[in-house]
């Protein structure tokens, strides 16, 4: 029997080009595992991811696939829903993507609620230009741009999107793979604007710079430094320096973008409310 | 003094950079041109230069932080390829229109799409038209010097433009070279301290930058602005000359190669001038009068001279590393058609788009073209004036 994730990956494109220990691969894995879980429509299911090299991910999935430019894969994913709001849109992107050149779409996709899924490969580093320093990573890590440790303190982008207004909000790691898996089901079942944050290891442009080893190293390391929710919210900041939460950070419901804006535009037609 | 190395073109332009010592570098990453200011940021980091290095989010945070940091009287400039560019546009102009001499370090790489990280110059042709002086090179030895350069004709008071550098991505940017340097001391007396006239926050002369024109007055402004191009022509000469003085290496407002006597002749800008070379060598031991043109000053372009310089060609190659989407022709090609024009000189011109993505482009190919040019001149049939070269077709 074909092994059930297989029809969701173009196979015929693997194996894929990251490096050794890179985990974009667990990533991928546990993106095909929930589509499997929610027994994903590969005919009214579209991938749009931006630059990096987690945004190849993208063309390893058997699905219509939109690779963009670099920060804006939110953009074209608002004109995607907007377009064909029954459609159901996973958008793919590095934590530079994501925060950096692309941290005002990211505020206003998650303003508006609109139902899009956003994943989030943290691996807090330019990876793909060869370890610049980005708005994740933690303060006094060594990069290419920070030769002697940066200064500029980091984001921490579930709480931006948190505040920016995204009705949910998740993080895992590739160590916590199961758990990623989980999220991303409950993150694309949500209706409105839902952030995955995946913290996941470049042991060559981030690890090796800052003496964590191996990709497997880089795990373990998550799985020291991941804290679960609900034991998060019970530790003091002080106990949580150096830590993050992990789980389903936040949830709520607020009006979805593409559904206000029909409701608006039948308003404005005189067509009256159904029900 | 020369001092002998061997260096990237990245590297070579990054050094000229730590000697020009400029006052604030803003940068973001982009391949093929990340190498220069990382390795710039390592000078800063080390103490090397007194610049602010501003690793900024986005290239157009990169070019409007140099804008207001030149603004405020302060030697900025830059590093960028591709996308990169592109995301700059809006304020490109805006660095030009208020006369800001910032320098960037053009890494020639393909526009998207399809996504390429390989050379053409879809990207500085696509800027051709913002304002901007530029120069191409086509070693790593033409980047560090051209660099060396460039302030002193953007920042010339008749002038005051800002500047773009360009060189071929990956091709130069990445390959090491043997390359001659000048001392560190020699290159700051080259360049000389920047003494702006006006700046912001002069309480002697405050200043309104970037202020809104009404039409009344918007086309005198930029009928200055264009003064301003047409006299980095000379000024390029002049500096050229000093330059020469200083490291005897002579450069132009392009170089013709075995161009005098030539029957056939080659435009072409950038690192596969070199490769064009290596043919026209190949064709001229074979008894074949053929010669070459290669650019080095595309903004303003220098018409009247190139037409000049080719007044004795019976037919002629544009070789353009662009598809420029007119229908008909390459940048180069129109630019050269439009100088000869102008000339009164009417000879078979066959425009070429050669490299895209990084094709390769070899000595083989030039001979293809060099021998299609013959094959015209001696069937008086010119053909298709618009070919692409070494196609899989
Ligand atoms: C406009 C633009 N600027 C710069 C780049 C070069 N670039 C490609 S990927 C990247 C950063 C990637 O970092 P991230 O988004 O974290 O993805 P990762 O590679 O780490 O997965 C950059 C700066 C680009 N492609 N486009
Ligand atoms: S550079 Fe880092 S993120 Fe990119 S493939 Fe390699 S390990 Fe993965
Ligand atoms: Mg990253």
């Amino acid at each position: 029997m074909q092994n059930s994730v297989e029809k969701y990956l173009r196979m015929d494109k693997l194996p894929h080009i990251w490096c050794p220990g890179c985990g974009n691969g667990i990533v991928l894995g546990a993106m095909v595992r929930a589509f499997t879980k929610i027994n994903c429509n590969q005919n009214n299911t579209v991938i749009v991811s931006g630059i990096g090299c987690s945004s190849r991910a993208a063309g390893y999935m058997d699905f219509d696939t939109l690779h963009t430019t670099h920060g804006r894969a939110l953009a074209f994913a608002t004109g995607i829903k907007l377009a064909k709001p029954e459609l159901k849109v996973f958008v793919i992107m590095g934590d530079g993507d994501a925060a950096s050149i692309g941290g005002n779409h990211l505020i206003h996709a998650a303003r508006r609620n609109i139902d899009l899924t956003a994943i989030i490969f943290n691996n807090h580093i330019y990876g793909m230009t060869g370890g610049q320093y980005s708005p994740l990573t933690p303060l006094d890590s060594m990069a290419t741009t920070a030769p002697y440790n940066t200064i500029e303190r980091n984001f921490d982008l579930a709480e931006l999107a948190k505040a920016a207004g995204a009705t949910y909000v998740a993080r895992s790691t590739t160590y916590h793979a199961t758990m990623l898996t989980n999220l991303i089901v409950a993150g694309a079942t949500h209706k409105g604007f839902s952030l995955i944050e995946a913290v996941t290891a470049c042991p060559v442009s981030y690890g090796r710079r800052n003496k964590m080893g191996s990709g497997y190293d880089m795990m373990i390391w998550q799985k020291e430094h991941a804290v679960p929710v609900q034991k998060a919210r019970n530790l003091t900041p002080k106990e949580m320096q150096g830590k993050f939460a992990v789980g389903e950070l936040y949830k709520a419901e607020a009006p979805e973008y593409t559904e206000v804006y029909d409701l608006l535009i039948k308003k404005a037609q005189g067509i009256p409310k159904e029900g | 003094m020369s001092i002998k190395d061997r260096l990237s073109g990245n590297e070579a332009v990054a050094i000229a950079m730590r000697q020009i010592n400029p006052d604030v570098m803003s940068a973001f990453p982009i391949t093929p041109s990340t190498e220069i200011p990382q390795t710039f940021s390592s000078f800063v980091a080390n103490g090397q230069v007194d610049t602010a290095f501003i690793p900024v989010e986005s290239e157009h945070s990169a070019m409007s932080a140099a804008i207001g940091s030149q603004a405020a009287g302060a030697r900025s400039l830059t590093a960028t390829s591709s996308c990169g560019l592109a995301l700059m546009w809006e304020v490109l102009y805006v660095a030009a229109s208020n006369r800001l001499p910032i320098a960037l370090a053009l890494v020639n790489r393909t526009l998207s799409g399809p996504i390429n990280i390989n050379c053409d110059h879809s990207d500085s042709m696509g800027a051709r038209d913002s304002g901007w002086i530029q120069i191409y090179s086509e070693n790593n030895q033409e980047a560090y010097d051209n660099f060396v350069q460039a302030y002193r004709i953007a920042e010339h008071a008749a002038v005051r433009l800002p500047i773009m550098i360009c060189q071929d991505g990956f091709i130069t940017s990445a390959a090491v070279e043997n390359i001659e340097l000048l001392a560190d001391r020699d290159v700051q007396g080259f360049v000389g301290e920047y003494h702006p006239e006006s700046y912001l926050l002069n309480s002697k002369q405050p200043l309104a930058i970037g202020p809104y024109a009404v039409s009344a007055y918007c086309m005198e402004a930029k009928r200055a602005q264009l003064e301003a191009l047409k006299n980095a022509k000379q000024v390029t000469l002049d500096v050229a000359k000093e330059f020469a003085a200083l490291s005897g290496r002579e450069y132009g407002l392009f170089e013709e190669y075995k161009l005098a006597d030539a029957d056939y002749a080659m435009v072409i800008i950038g690192s596969a001038a070199g490769t064009a070379k290596d043919a026209v060598d190949q064709l001229r031991a074979a008894g074949q009068k053929v010669g070459l043109l290669k650019i080095r000053l595309f903004r303003p372009f220098p018409g009247e001279e190139i037409a000049a310089a080719l007044q004795k060609s019976k037919v002629i190659a544009c070789m353009d590393r662009t598809e420029s989407f007119n229908g008909r022709c390459g940048p180069l090609g129109a630019e050269v058609k439009s100088a000869l024009f102008d000339a009164q000189l009417m000879p078979p011109v066959i425009n070429y788009v050669y490299g895209l993505g990084g094709r390769d482009v070899t000595v083989e190919d030039f001979i293809t073209v060099f021998a299609q040019l013959a094959e015209i001149e001696q069937t008086n049939d010119g053909g298709k004036k618009y070919r692409y070269l070494s196609l899989r077709e």
